[in-house]
């Protein structure tokens, strides 16, 4: 089934709490050469057809319910690669 | 007075708001948020707890639940709605008021009773306190940091539109110390401390007189019954 991928990430200039602890825990491990790690989400949908017109619906749903725009940004929105599932 | 408390999967102080109601003299009614039936009520509480397990954001989907289309038109036609923490969520998510809350700057979840000075009382919420009073409320979150971006963080403040700030310590981050907002209108009011919590003596925050006393919370609900005996 055709899949549309929606990546959503929080802004540049906020903490990510979550992804701070994670690189904590990096350094922790020694791996020093990562210096930080945010945390994002990627969204699935799973589509009958994955034509303009729905990628264009997934682009507003992205924008209007699947991010917020005051804490996230929408950062991708693409028909995923039929080869990847 | 009738007031609605709205109960959506995974509220957690919808009782609370209730009895709260109740003490502070009106009758409560339990709306349910798969409906679209606000039941002819005059006021409504969208209480706390972690509506659809706060997933995708908090708030975020109970934003667009059946029974919020018709909060938002009431809301909208001057009827006095109130937050509460994940009300307060739900309220910013259906873009009632603005900004958006996020993680705790510390990571952890808190729970304490919280100070807050009152910043404004232009609103059917807050209109029996005194401007800049300090009252004492239970704050319980682990996503209350509320940020806005410059603009809107001058705005609010010009316009008066903070509602609550927090005093002494800065419990999750929020910008500007900001614990709670009003519209422009004062008829929407939402908050992350949790005023339902702090009504009856015997099971309120301690006050200087006595443990558990504290009953600052009881004013939210006797301001909205106030404005709408005067109105």
């Amino acid at each position: 089934m055709p899949t549309i991928v929606v990546e959503v990430m929080p802004k540049a200039e906020l903490l990510d709490p979550a992804g701070k602890a994670v690189a904590g825990a990096l350094h922790r491990l020694g791996h020093e050469g990562i210096s930080d790690v945010r945390i994002g989400k990627r969204f699935e949908l799973h589509v009958d057809v994955a034509d303009a017109a729905m990628l264009e619906t997934a682009r507003q749903l992205a924008a209007d319910m699947l991010s917020n725009g005051v804490i996230e940004d929408v950062v991708s929105v693409h028909v995923a690669e039929e080869a990847v599932r | 007075m009738r007031i609605g408390v709205v109960t959506f999967p995974g509220s957690l102080d919808d009782r609370d708001a209730q009895r709260a109601v109740r003490l502070a003299g009106a009758e409560p009614v339990a709306l349910w948020h798969g409906t679209h039936d606000l039941q002819g009520v005059d006021a409504i509480v969208l209480p706390g707890g972690f509506s659809y397990g706060d997933y995708l954001r908090c708030g975020a989907i109970a934003a667009r639940s059946p029974i919020m289309a018709e909060v938002i038109d009431a809301a909208n036609s001057g009827m006095p709605v109130l937050g509460i923490c994940n009300g307060f969520q739900i309220l910013v998510e259906a873009h009632l008021l603005p900004g958006g809350l996020i993680r705790n700057d510390h990571g952890d979840f808190i729970r304490r009773d919280q100070r807050l000075r009152v910043e404004s009382i232009d609103s059917a919420w807050t209109n029996g306190f005194e401007l800049g009073q300090e009252i004492t409320i239970p704050l319980k979150n682990g996503e209350g940091g509320f940020i806005a971006d410059e603009a809107t963080l001058d705005r609010l403040e010009g316009e008066g539109l903070v509602a609550f700030r927090y005093l002494d310590v800065n419990p999750n981050g929020s910008l500007r110390d900001i614990a709670g907002l009003r519209n422009e209108r004062g008829n929407v009011v939402g908050l992350m401390p949790h005023p339902e919590h702090a009504v009856e003596p015997g099971f309120g925050p301690n006050t200087p007189e006595a443990m558990r006393s504290g009953v600052d919370g009881l004013t939210f609900f006797t301001s909205v019954i106030k404005q709408s005996v005067l109105s």
